[in-house]
């Protein structure tokens, strides 16, 4: 073993899925005590290159090198014992279990074949301590609110004295000032003799925190650099392969009425408590109104409310003047609603429809049937334009929808919603899990609209696009409006407040 | 329903014969401690067949094959009994039928990742043909065998302790055994690690895969509990009622599968839902012998039971939620 060696090298590492090569040759290295972010846009193959780290695929070809000595990764429980921890995007946590069960799982305990929890708690409390990772351990992991939960994820891998730390998008979840909490914690953990690999595709969270950035693109490492030789625009052509106007234009237009009111509107979570708590606002013809906050603080069931698809408490929605509360989703859709749901899966589109089909989804008898008989020519025709006209990449219109990337299908879903020629748009996370290229052509779109003369409802949990787009900018805390904010005086310090639940009184 | 249950409770009818009709013969203490004994001889199949089920339900496998592997079960028992004249080789024979069902079921589910409720339908209906078969082909006319003594026949000298209602406690060991499964499975899902392995792998397998325990061995360990235990509940039905008849448990393996949910997936719970059920049970069949139930209205309250436990289990089940993953086969690397 020679001292040259790095914490950890992954060289030449290949991995062929069916129609894709999602890792391509891939060579990555991880030095002790430094933080080294993964870039990339969705497919870009740093999933699947952590991954095959964490013995959850086997590569087809490739070698992984633990300070110098090669190592077979055939399970996550042998990236365990090599010393990989890893912190899923999705938490891989168990909602019922607690804090401290849900640390032991998998551990041996010392009691065998007895679980000995009190063990794991004291220890769960000593690692807390040292690196400001406050949990309660008997608690419930569904009683936790998401930050919380991120830090369980790391105690986990912290217990289990993990040296190579894999983060997957930490940073989705949080806060801006969680953000900052975290990057402190990242720092003492690479400090104490770890090497970390974030992954992230926010640009300035990975300029803060990174020592040094690999980018990949289409499988490929499409170049490595340091935060100190580079900038965001910079990152981002290399993860997309052309330069991306990062800012779309907002062109200055005349405001008119209102065109959606939200007057009072109170609406209950599926679990029965109260989601959304009294939220009011008005946005007129040409404004678009960003609503941030961190996910689960009633946003969804606002959209849902709004849209006519959850039952509201109280209070009243009115679209262009019409008075749509607690009507059918069709009827609200009447009125001049779109709406680009959040879950596009579940609410946006049939994956195994065609794309023609999830296309005219909305046009029930209008010109696209006849006696309740489809016309197929004039269907295929409109479908034919709108896919080229909103650059919906598809082999053809035919294919299942679910054969789509997230971009293509949230690219479809606003094709359908806009040539509805909708008053008001709803959207609600429409950029997320969407690569740079989509997104920019979604929020061009968006601010197209705007300029038609189209009241925007933006609901993102993504700062960024939430102070690039809106004129005004309210953030959503516990199912209320914290305040609301114009553009020019919106900064990221005085939002994420709000996001937090700090109201500006205290500031 | 009506010939088996006539067979199995010849104790129970004699009981209720030397009573007197009507509902005041209902209401005497002796009649009450009767059909309360019935009511845990009832229970125990339900008990162990349910208990077991709950356990590969916590791991997220549901096993609609229950009352298949309990008729495999309770033909093993009796052949073994009729050959040997030893109930104990039957029990044993019983579960070692279950181990077996249970392999076969792991593997299609586990390993074939195959769909959870129709290969269960396939188990229950291999069970029941299957059972029937081999009861022809090796049996042919039903002979009545003798199941297990009460525990204090022999234990207890005539006269040396004054036991009041004997048929309240004097039940084969088996029944005992059955009743201390529940705080055995208890203890075994709460406090040792492969119950905190089976509880993670029910709610969210690929939090359990990402930390190295193996779905699949814990699935197949449960699978293994639960149908090794519908084998003995098959066994001890058999083994009780000293015969096989054809499709005797008449759906007590679907009871038992309802029975977990309507016990929350809890061992106690589960405990409570056999005993209401089988009270029920003999209690209705009581009110028959009594004379209280006649004709029409005795055969609709065969339902009872039935109807009180899907009522419960409407209650129930609207405030603890199953285990997330159950009926779901887990991939590694599948989202969800």
């Amino acid at each position: 073993m020679s001292l040259a060696a790095p914490l950890l090298e992954m060289r030449g590492i290949t991995k062929q899925f069916p129609g894709v090569l999602a890792n391509d040759a891939v060579d990555f290295n991880l030095e002790t005590g430094e933080v080294h972010t993964l870039l990339g846009e969705n497919g870009a193959g740093k999933s699947t290159l952590m991954k095959i780290l964490y013995g959850m695929y086997r590569p087809d070809a490739g070698e992984v090198l633990l300070r110098g000595e090669r190592v077979t990764i055939d399970s996550p429980s042998a990236a365990i014992e090599c010393g990989i921890g890893m912190i899923h995007q999705h938490f891989m946590l168990v909602p019922p279990l607690t804090v401290t069960e849900n640390v032991a799982l998998g551990l041996q305990s010392s009691r065998r074949p007895l679980t000995d929890l009190p063990t794991v708690a004291n220890r769960i409390r000593e690692l807390s301590e040292t690196y400001g990772l406050r949990v309660n351990p008997d608690t419930p992991i569904w009683q936790l609110a998401v930050g919380e939960r991120q830090r369980v994820e790391i105690l986990k891998a912290l217990y289990r004295e993990a040296t190579v730390l894999v983060m997957d998008e930490p940073t989705a979840v949080l806060t801006p000032q969680e953000v900052d909490e975290l990057i402190v914690v990242l720092r003492r953990m690479a400090a104490d003799g770890r090497g970390l690999v974030f992954i992230s595709h926010k640009l300035h969270e990975v300029m803060a925190v990174s020592d040094r950035i690999t980018v990949l693109r289409d499988g490929r490492v499409a170049g490595e650099t340091t935060p100190a030789t580079t900038d965001r625009s910079e990152l981002a052509r290399l993860m997309v392969g052309r330069p991306v106007q990062m800012v779309p234009d907002r062109p200055d237009v005349q405001l008119g009425e209102p065109l959606i009111e939200v007057g009072d509107l109170h609406v209950l979570s599926d679990r029965g408590d109260e989601a959304v708590a009294g939220m009011s606002f008005k946005v007129r013809a040409g404004e678009i109104l960003g609503l941030a906050g961190v996910s689960g603080n009633g946003q969804s069931e606002l959209a849902q409310a709004i849209a006519g698809l959850r039952p509201t408490q109280e209070g009243s929605v009115r679209i262009d003047g019409r008075d749509v509360t607690g009507e059918h989703p069709r009827r609200v859709r009447d009125a001049g609603l779109s709406y680009v749901p959040e879950e596009r899966m579940r609410d946006g589109v049939i994956g195994m429809f065609s794309v023609a089909e999830n296309l005219v989804l909305l046009n029930q008898g209008t010109e696209f049937s006849r006696r309740g008989f489809l016309r197929l020519g004039a269907i295929r025709e409109h479908c034919r334009d709108l896919v080229e006209r909103f650059a919906v990449k598809t082999p053809n219109i035919d294919v299942p929808t679910s054969n789509l990337s997230g971009g293509n299908i949230q690219k479809l879903i606003l094709a359908r919603e806009l040539s509805a020629e909708p008053k008001v748009i709803l959207a609600a996370q429409p950029t997320r899990g969407v690569d740079v290229g989509a997104a920019e052509y979604i929020h061009s779109r968006l601010v197209a609209q705007k300029s038609a003369g189209c009241a925007v409802v933006l609901i993102s949990e993504d700062l960024d696009e939430v102070l690039a787009l809106s004129d005004r900018i309210a953030v959503m805390y516990e199912g209320r409006m914290m305040g609301v904010l114009d553009r020019a005086e919106a900064t990221v310090e005085r939002l994420g407040l709000w996001m937090a639940g700090v109201a500006s009184g205290a500031a | 329903m009506i010939a088996g249950l006539a067979i199995v409770d010849v104790a129970t009818v004699e009981v209720f014969a030397q009573a007197r009709s009507g509902w005041s013969g209902f209401f005497t203490l002796a009649t009450l401690v009767a059909t309360v004994a019935a009511a845990i001889r009832l229970a125990t199949p339900y008990l162990i067949a349910a208990v077991g089920e709950s356990v590969g339900q916590r791991s997220g496998v549901l096993n609609l094959g229950v009352d298949g592997v309990m008729l495999l079960g309770a033909f093993g028992a009796y052949y073994t009994t009729v050959e040997t004249g030893q109930p104990w080789y039957g029990l044993l024979v019983g579960l070692g039928i279950g181990m077996v069902m249970g392999l076969v079921y792991a593997f299609i589910t586990v390993t074939l990742h195959a769909e959870q409720g129709i290969s269960g339908i396939g188990i229950y209906l291999f069970g029941l043909g299957f059972s029937d078969l081999l009861f022809r082909q090796l049996v042919g006319t039903p002979r009545p065998i003798l199941g297990f003594d009460g525990i204090f026949d022999f234990t207890l000298p005539e006269g040396r302790l004054e036991i009041e209602y004997p048929d309240l406690y004097n039940h084969s060991l088996v029944i005992y055994l059955a009743f201390l499964l529940v705080p055995a499975v208890t203890l075994l899902v709460n406090r040792t690690t492969f119950g905190l392995n089976i509880r993670a792998v029910g709610e969210t397998p690929q939090a359990a895969d990402s930390l190295g325990v193996s779905v699949a061995r814990t699935r197949y360990g449960t699978i293994l509990i639960g149908n090794t235990l519908a084998g003995a509940a098959g066994a001890v039905l058999a083994l009780e009622k000293g015969i096989f008849i054809q499709n005797m448990t008449n759906g007590m393996g679907f009871i038992a599968v309802a029975l977990v949910y309507f016990g929350a997936w809890r061992p106690l719970g589960v405990l409570a839902g056999s005993l209401l059920f089988s009270l029920v049970t003999a209690a209705v069949l009581q009110w028959k012998t009594l004379g209280i139930l006649s004709g029409a209205a005795a055969q609709l309250t065969e339902m009872a039971p039935a109807a009180v436990t899907i009522i419960a289990l409407v209650v129930v089940t609207h405030r603890i939620g199953a285990p997330a993953a159950l009926t779901r086969p887990f991939r590694r690397g599948a989202e969800h």
